[in-house]
Formats: C-alpha cells, sequence, structure tokens
C-alpha cells in the first residue's frame, strides 16, 4: 500500500472534518508537525479539539490554527507562551483541559495500546483529581485517568522509509511516538523520506504500522529561546 | 547575613549523591547544576532526555536539542533520548532519585504549590505533578517569603496543590528545613540567621 503522498494538503485528503479530535506531537517547537498544520489552516476545518502538549506560539505551531479561530478546545500541560491563546481563552472562546505532561503522554501511549483507563499517583489531592475515580492500591491512592483515542494523529520525524518505518533526533522525539499511536489514523511528516533498507532495524523509533500517510518536506524549526554560554 | 540565590544552590547541590539521576526545574534549581563539582550526577529533562549537557555556544544552537524550558542545550557522551511516555514512566516510575524545584507555598505536612494562582493567567503544571508524585525525594527551593514580607511556609497552603505530602526539603534564603511528623524541623540555618529569626519568617509549625 503506497503511504508516501506528495504534500500535506494531500496526505490529509478525506482525513479532516470539523469538530475532530487531533493529537499532535512536539514540545514548546520542538518536533512539531508544521507542514501539516499549515495545511489544517488552509483546509480550514472547524472546532478542532487538540491533543497537544503546547499551543504553540501566536504565529507558529497550534498558534496559527487560533488564529483562525479553527480550535475548539485544547488539551494540554502548559499553554504560557501564547497570547492569542490566552485572550481566547480568558473570553471563553475557547475550552482548555490541562494535564500534567506525563498524565497526557500516557493518555496517548494507553490509547494507542488499547487501554481505556489507567491509575495514576499524579495530581491526588488536586483540582485535577476532582471528579475522577479515586482507588487504593497497597495502601496508597490513585485517580483514573482514561486513554486519548483520537481521530487523527499528526507527527513530525527526522526520517522515515516508505513503509513508515521512523527515526526521530534528539528531544523532537518527544510527544510524537505517543501522539502518532493513538489515532485512528496518523499522518507524518518527516525531513526525509529513504528506502526500506537505508534504516537500521534495530535503530527504529516508531515501526511504520503507527504511520498511515507520510510526506517529505521543508521545515523552518524555529527556535523558541535560544539559549547559549560565552565563548571560552 | 541570609542565602543568596546562588548560595541556595549551592546548599541545594549538596544534597544530590554520587551516581544519582536527577531533574531540576526552572529558575533557582537550575543554578543548582553549577554546584555539583565532581560529583557524577545525570540531569534528566523531561521533554525527553538524561545527560543534559551545557547550554550551547553561539552558532551551536540545535532546533532539535532543547530543555524542559525550550532554552537550547547540548548533549554529554553519556546522552539517551527517548519519547515522553517514557520520560514520565521513569519519573513516575520513581526512577529519579530526586527533583529540585520552586514554589510559592509550601507547607508542614510537605504539600506543595507551584504552578496557578487563582484569578491571574494560568500557565498550566507542565511536569511539575508527575514529578512532585513519581521522585524518589523532592527538595523544595524558594524564598523564605514573599515581597510583602509574608511566610511562604505555611501551615496549610492557599493555592492549589501541585501535590499533597510530597516535599522532604525545603532549602531557602534562611535555611534548611525537614517534612517531618507534626511540623517542620530546622536541619540548618544560614551564616547568621538566628533561630529566632527562622521562627519568626515561618507560619508553619516548627518542632
Amino acid at each position: 500500500m503506497k503511504k508516501v503522498y506528495g504534500s500535506a494538503a494531500e496526505a490529509l485528503d478525506g482525513l479532516l472534518f470539523d469538530g475532530m479530535q487531533i493529537a499532535a506531537g512536539g514540545f514548546g517547537l520542538c518536533g512539531i508537525p508544521e507542514l501539516l498544520l499549515d495545511a489544517i489552516k488552509e483546509a480550514g476545518t472547524k472546532d478542532l479539539t487538540f491533543a497537544s502538549n503546547n499551543a504553540g506560539v501566536d504565529d507558529f505551531g497550534i498558534g496559527i490554527l487560533l488564529q483562525t479561530k479553527q480550535v475548539k478546545k485544547m488539551i494540554s500541560s502548559y499553554v504560557g507562551e501564547n497570547a492569542e491563546f490566552m485572550r481566547q481563552y480568558l473570553s471563553g472562546e475557547l475550552e482548555l483541559e490541562f494535564n500534567p505532561q506525563g498524565t497526557l503522554a500516557e493518555r496517548m501511549r494507553a490509547g494507542g495500546a488499547g487501554i481505556p483507563g489507567f491509575y495514576t499517583k499524579t495530581g491526588v489531592g488536586t483540582l485535577i483529581a476532582e471528579g475522577k475515580e479515586h482507588k487504593e492500591f497497597k495502601g496508597e491512592t490513585y485517580i483514573m485517568e482514561e486513554g486519548i483515542f483520537a481521530d487523527l494523529s499528526i507527527v513530525k520525524a527526522w526520517k522515515a522509509d516508505t513503509t513508515g518505518n521512523a527515526i526521530f533526533r534528539k528531544t523532537a522525539r518527544n510527544f510524537n511516538p505517543p501522539a502518532a499511536m493513538c489515532g485512528k489514523v496518523c499522518v507524518m511528516e518527516v525531513e526525509e523520506i529513504v528506502e526500506p533498507g537505508e534504516l537500521d532495524p534495530d535503530h527504529i523509533h516508531l515501526p511504520g504500522i503507527y504511520v498511515h500517510r507520510l510526506i517529505q518536506g521543508e521545515h523552518e524549526k524555529r527556535i523558541e529561546k535560544v539559549t547559549t554560554r560565552p565563548a571560552a | 547575613m541570609p542565602w543568596d540565590r546562588n548560595q541556595m544552590a549551592a546548599r541545594a547541590a549538596e544534597e544530590l549523591e554520587d551516581g544519582m539521576y536527577v531533574n531540576l526545574g526552572i529558575g533557582i534549581p537550575t543554578l543548582v547544576a553549577n554546584y555539583v563539582g565532581d560529583k557524577d550526577i545525570t540531569l534528566q529533562s523531561e521533554n525527553g532526555m538524561l545527560g543534559m549537557g551545557p547550554f550551547p555556544y553561539e552558532g551551536e544552537e540545535d532546533p532539535d536539542l532543547i530543555n524542559a524550558g525550550k532554552q537550547t542545550i547540548t548533549e554529554l557522551p553519556k546522552t539517551a533520548y527517548f519519547d515522553s511516555a517514557m520520560s514520565f514512566g521513569m519519573i513516575r516510575g520513581g526512577k529519579i532519585a530526586a527533583a529540585v524545584l520552586g514554589a510559592m507555598e509550601v507547607d508542614e505536612k510537605g504539600d506543595l504549590a507551584n504552578w496557578m494562582i487563582p484569578g491571574k493567567l494560568v500557565k498550566g503544571m507542565g511536569g511539575a505533578m508527575d514529578l512532585v508524585a513519581g521522585v524518589g525525594r523532592v527538595i523544595v527551593v524558594m524564598d523564605h517569603q514573599n515581597k510583602h514580607g509574608e511566610s511562604k511556609v505555611l501551615k496549610t497552603c492557599t493555592l492549589p496543590l501541585t501535590g499533597a505530602g510530597v516535599v522532604n526539603r525545603i532549602i531557602t534564603n534562611l535555611g534548611v528545613l525537614d517534612v517531618v511528623e507534626g511540623g517542620l524541623k530546622i536541619v540548618e540555618l544560614a551564616d547568621g540567621v538566628t533561630e529566632q529569626e527562622m521562627r519568626d519568617a515561618t507560619e508553619a509549625t516548627i518542632v
């Protein structure tokens, strides 16, 4: 089956619908599926719910979909870098569900692994625990969190072969593998597509079974906070 | 003289033992890395890295290599990368020996508040709730009082919690306190700070 598509718009063709839930990879602006986000903006799909650790900045990442008011709800752990996000949230235009970062990652991983719920200590005794099932195991209290089963996953890897076997680079891996796992369909963008056999099978981070459609493209890879040390 | 930021960081570094895997929060905790000396400490960055190196030289920044504060960093020969689910698996699973974190408030039960002020802009808890619930030892580093001179070391936190009963040790500009049965115990006073000054600046019960 052919997985490689010519453009982000072609790769998303037939997959987008208003009100859908999308799981997106990336941490801050690192390892985000920037080409697919651009294509979703162009498609104009509305009332989107995003499960994504962050919401980008005003003019990059998921921020570009906030500008066009395509996002209805964010499920995130940290949204502090985006002024437009805050404006929409405070005016009630945008729903926000805070998840602890590890809980969000595990909700994605669990969804992808067919696990509808799990128990965690994270958030016990905090606002996060309100309304959730509590259960004791060996004398300690845990809360139940639910797996995420998204309509679509959009992720970014460094390299993939034409079957979707993918390799990530450094900390750009972050949420991409769990996000890829939890969608009914996963579309991946990469910097380079190679032929099967060119990647060492022992070095694959995400097997192609999780990847349904694949594109190659140029990435801006913007840095959020350039921080350096003085020359030696 | 109470300790300054660097002296607090240096004191926190004394808590870290050779061979430990440690997560450092943003702010004063980040400075702790400057004071570990010859100890073999491996720093975790919860966005998916063990063995975090220093900031890069200008021109050597890599957009694929950042820390949890989204700053550019470098790798070390011992570095390993992994995804966010595994990263928080090792945090939640108790594999990280200690976390050094900042705080808005701490109380005598070991409750910690550092993510939300009701009515003010809420940015999110990031990985803080997972860290305090999962790591072996939680060390808080913060100023003892807020800028109005009110104690941040309380009988009961007033702000929404990051975790309940999670703090082990508190390092402030006035000294070091441990969370024990019935309240807080003074472990150490900063140079020139008297026990009375510590008690006067602390709302929590000191046992």
